[in-house]
């Protein structure tokens, strides 16, 4: 176990501190003071190592990250789980913009709002399954050419996405939406139907994972029906072009 | 003929078969990738529409009897009316589709290298003879300090306290271009691998991830980070000598790419991380860079990544305010900014954009390299300038102009055969460069090619020796941005001031 003070530590020292933890060994690591600090847990590896944060960390938390656990007490900021690989990320507050942007494996768990360019270009291979659940809303240009993995918008406290620009240009991927919503003003490359017993069946373990990382009922969130959105083509622009 | 298969569009080249040279070995017809050649039986037959003057055929038949001509039934001239034009129109009409092709602009732009000259020395500087005296060609790609710190060993000698920045160390001031596992075949990448390591410089993975056979050649390998961040993970981010972002390319600035789902196969969609058959999209922008404050952060994403000891270089499209915006990439952190000229190659761009959009590198070079020198801060970055390096003279005069080292596309392509179709898009290339069709990537041999590559890099770095040499200069940095030692002919004044050298004679 290992606690750092972050209270006025630049960034590179205190990833550097963070970085050299991980080579000796430790697991656990309580970062205290947070305030901002870019780039925490940025390409780190170790599927066993936990970070718990206090305080706000700054952009690009767990970018590239290949495996820990970040655990953040407040709210972050933008650009978390950056072209992440595996891992998971626990926001217990609020996130800001372009969350999950190329996010290829692992899971972001947001209790509250999230803002612009959610889950832009995410993708599954493989085994590997991107998930996102974001316990209230999303801003524009959410789900943007999602290409794979899974994004769940749970609308906690009575919210809907707000934006514009939804799921445009998805060619994969589902995204789960605990609510009817009008979705004829959005995106016209995909699909929008009721969820099914299979898809339920598949949501389950994440969204009681989900309800245990922010000790909510789970019972209550699964209580209500889902819809979901899939693209109506892995290529959606197949027919746009003529060879010279 | 019915109404769909009906067509107003002629074949623009013939495919004529000597038939009595021909002795019936159908080499054409295996060779051939776009399905010209049939056997009809008792001799060879051509379908001249499905012919793309790609060269192959009448490389390897073994009687010459093959030619390729222009269709020589003419659509009728017409100085506005261009012959591409009038068949774009119909191509277009009979499609409704954007019109895409490979390779660079075949546009009758400028060539602002074939109107500038090069000094040499004459009696009261004497000229260097390269095969008897060291010339150096040696370069080194990545931010230098602004002032060195000396100290003294115990010795008493002179030692270096500064730490120096990662830097990539070229043999010769070469690189190859970006041109992803996709775009171009495996056995063409290995090829340029193979090429790279012997002559000690460096290739790019362009954007679609590192393929295992090539993790081996790491050292002489720059990863690339695109807007689809098809194989990017903290291991390839470190695989490699360095990491470069992709914001643009000269043969389709401001646009994003596109892997029909078609090409991703399972080796493809292993290396992109991808799932097979699905389109990989490169969007349009990076959806995390908005503006230079989030391109440093990027770049600093990276260089957190991989503990600060990886160079990282941003590559950008030369654009119209290019100066401003290299200005503005060199204070957001990179360690190399890559400049693709307008001529530069694509394996497929919309042609609205690949032929009217973006700058000549010459230009972009000269104001870049003036900028940074008025701001003080040329030492921050090196720079490498791309979009058609056509011979050593360009290469050369690319260096005089403001370069630390020039990148080679299209002209190693050309090493593996290709004669610049422009087909690259359709993925039938016969030379088993721009294909994923097995029975056409077998034929590209990566052992024969990577020594004509090596061969070709290696007759250029002997050539700029010689033209150093009669400039009286022993090493090619001494040769960087020294734009006193060029002319111009045959350039307006306005073009001279923006090339920065003066007219021949002056």
């Amino acid at each position: 176990m290992m606690t750092i003070d972050a209270a006025g530590m630049p960034y590179k020292e205190l990833n550097k501190q963070i970085r050299e933890g991980i080579a000796k060994g430790i697991k656990k690591f309580f970062l205290e003071n947070v305030n901002g600090q870019y780039y925490i847990g940025d390409g780190i590896k170790g599927d066993d190592v936990i970070i718990n944060i206090n305080g706000t960390p700054g952009n690009d938390l767990g970018a590239f990250m290949d495996g820990p656990t970040l655990i953040v007490n407040n709210n972050a900021q933008d650009n978390i789980g950056n072209t992440m690989n595996s891992g998971k990320i626990i926001v217990k507050g609020d996130a800001g913009d372009v969350v999950g942007y190329g996010m290829r494996g692992g899971r972001i768990y947001i209790f509250g709002n999230a803002g612009y360019r959610v889950g832009i270009h995410m993708k599954g291979y493989n085994e590997q399954l991107p998930v996102i659940i974001i316990g209230g809303k999303v801003g524009s240009f959410f789900a943007e050419y999602m290409a794979g993995g899974v994004i769940v918008l749970l609308g906690l406290n009575n919210t809907e996405p707000d934006g514009e620009y939804f799921a445009s240009g998805m060619h994969g991927g589902t995204i789960y939406i605990r609510k009817n919503i009008d979705f004829s003003k959005y995106s016209k490359e995909v699909e929008f139907i009721q969820a099914d017993e299979n898809d339920m069946n598949f949501l389950k373990k994440y969204l009681m994972e989900y309800s245990d990382s922010f000790n909510i009922s789970a019972e209550e969130i699964l209580g209500s029906s889902f819809y979901k959105i899939t693209p109506s083509s892995a290529r959606p622009y197949a027919h746009l072009y003529t060879s010279a | 003929m019915t109404k769909t298969s009906f067509s107003n569009l002629q074949p623009e080249y013939l495919a004529l078969v000597d038939h009595n040279k021909c002795v019936r070995c159908k080499r054409c017809i295996q060779n051939c990738g776009w399905g010209t050649y049939s056997f009809g039986g008792d001799k060879i037959l051509a379908d001249h529409s499905k012919c793309v003057a790609c060269g192959r055929c009448y490389t390897y038949c073994p009687e010459g009897a093959i030619s390729i001509v222009k269709n020589p039934t003419v659509i009728r001239e017409n100085a506005n009316w261009k012959e591409n034009l009038v068949q774009n129109i119909w191509r277009q009409s009979e499609t409704g589709g954007i019109i895409i092709s490979g390779m660079g602009t075949t546009f009758k732009y400028k060539k602002y290298f074939d109107h500038i000259l090069l000094d040499a020395c004459q009696v009261t500087n004497p000229s260097i003879d390269p095969l008897r005296e060291p010339m150096e060609l040696r370069t080194y790609l990545g931010k230098k300090p602004a002032k060195l710190d000396l100290g003294m060993d115990e010795n008493g000698e002179p030692v270096l306290k500064s730490k120096m920045p990662p830097q990539i160390e070229l043999q010769t001031p070469f690189v190859f271009g970006a041109m992803s596992y996709g775009s171009i075949s495996l056995n063409a990448q290995k090829a340029i691998a193979l090429a790279a390591r012997a002559l000690g410089i460096v290739m790019n993975t362009g954007e679609g991830g590192l393929h295992d056979d090539l993790v081996p050649f790491g050292k002489n390998i720059i990863v690339q980070v695109a807007s689809g961040r098809f194989g990017v993970h903290r291991d390839y981010l470190n695989s490699g000598i360095a990491v470069e972002i992709k914001i643009g390319q000269g043969a389709k600035p401001g646009i994003g790419g596109h892997l029909p789902g078609e090409k991703i196969g399972l080796d493809i969609s292993r290396t992109r991380m991808i799932p097979v058959g699905t389109d990989a999209i490169s969007p349009a922008p990076h959806h995390d860079i908005y503006s230079i404050e989030d391109l440093r952060q990027l770049i600093y994403a990276i260089k957190e990544a991989t503990d600060y000891e990886k160079p990282v270089s941003v590559k950008v499209a030369a654009v119209h305010n290019i100066a401003a915006i290299v200005s503005g990439i060199v204070r957001a952190g990179a360690d190399i900014v890559y400049i693709d000229g307008y001529t530069g190659g694509t394996g497929a761009a919309p042609n609205i954009v690949r032929d009217h959009v973006g700058l000549p590198i010459e230009l972009a070079l000269a104001q870049v390299d003036e900028r940074l020198r008025e701001e003080g801060i040329r030492n921050e970055a090196s720079i490498i300038a791309a979009g058609s390096i056509r011979s050593s003279a360009d290469a050369v005069k690319a260096i005089a102009l403001g370069a630390d080292a020039v990148a080679i596309g299209t002209a190693a392509l050309i090493v593996m055969g290709c004669h610049v179709c422009g087909k690259c898009n359709t993925g039938n290339c016969s030379w088993g460069i721009t294909t994923q069709r097995p029975e056409l990537v077998r034929r590209l041999d990566p052992e024969v090619y990577g020594e004509r590559l090596y061969n070709l890099i290696s007759a250029w770095s002997h050539e700029i020796q010689e033209v150093l040499g009669a400039m009286g200069v022993n090493s090619i940095e001494s040769l960087r941005g020294s734009r006193e030692r060029l002319r111009g002919v045959e350039l307006t004044d306005a073009e001279l001031k923006a090339l920065g050298i003066k007219h021949a004679g002056l």
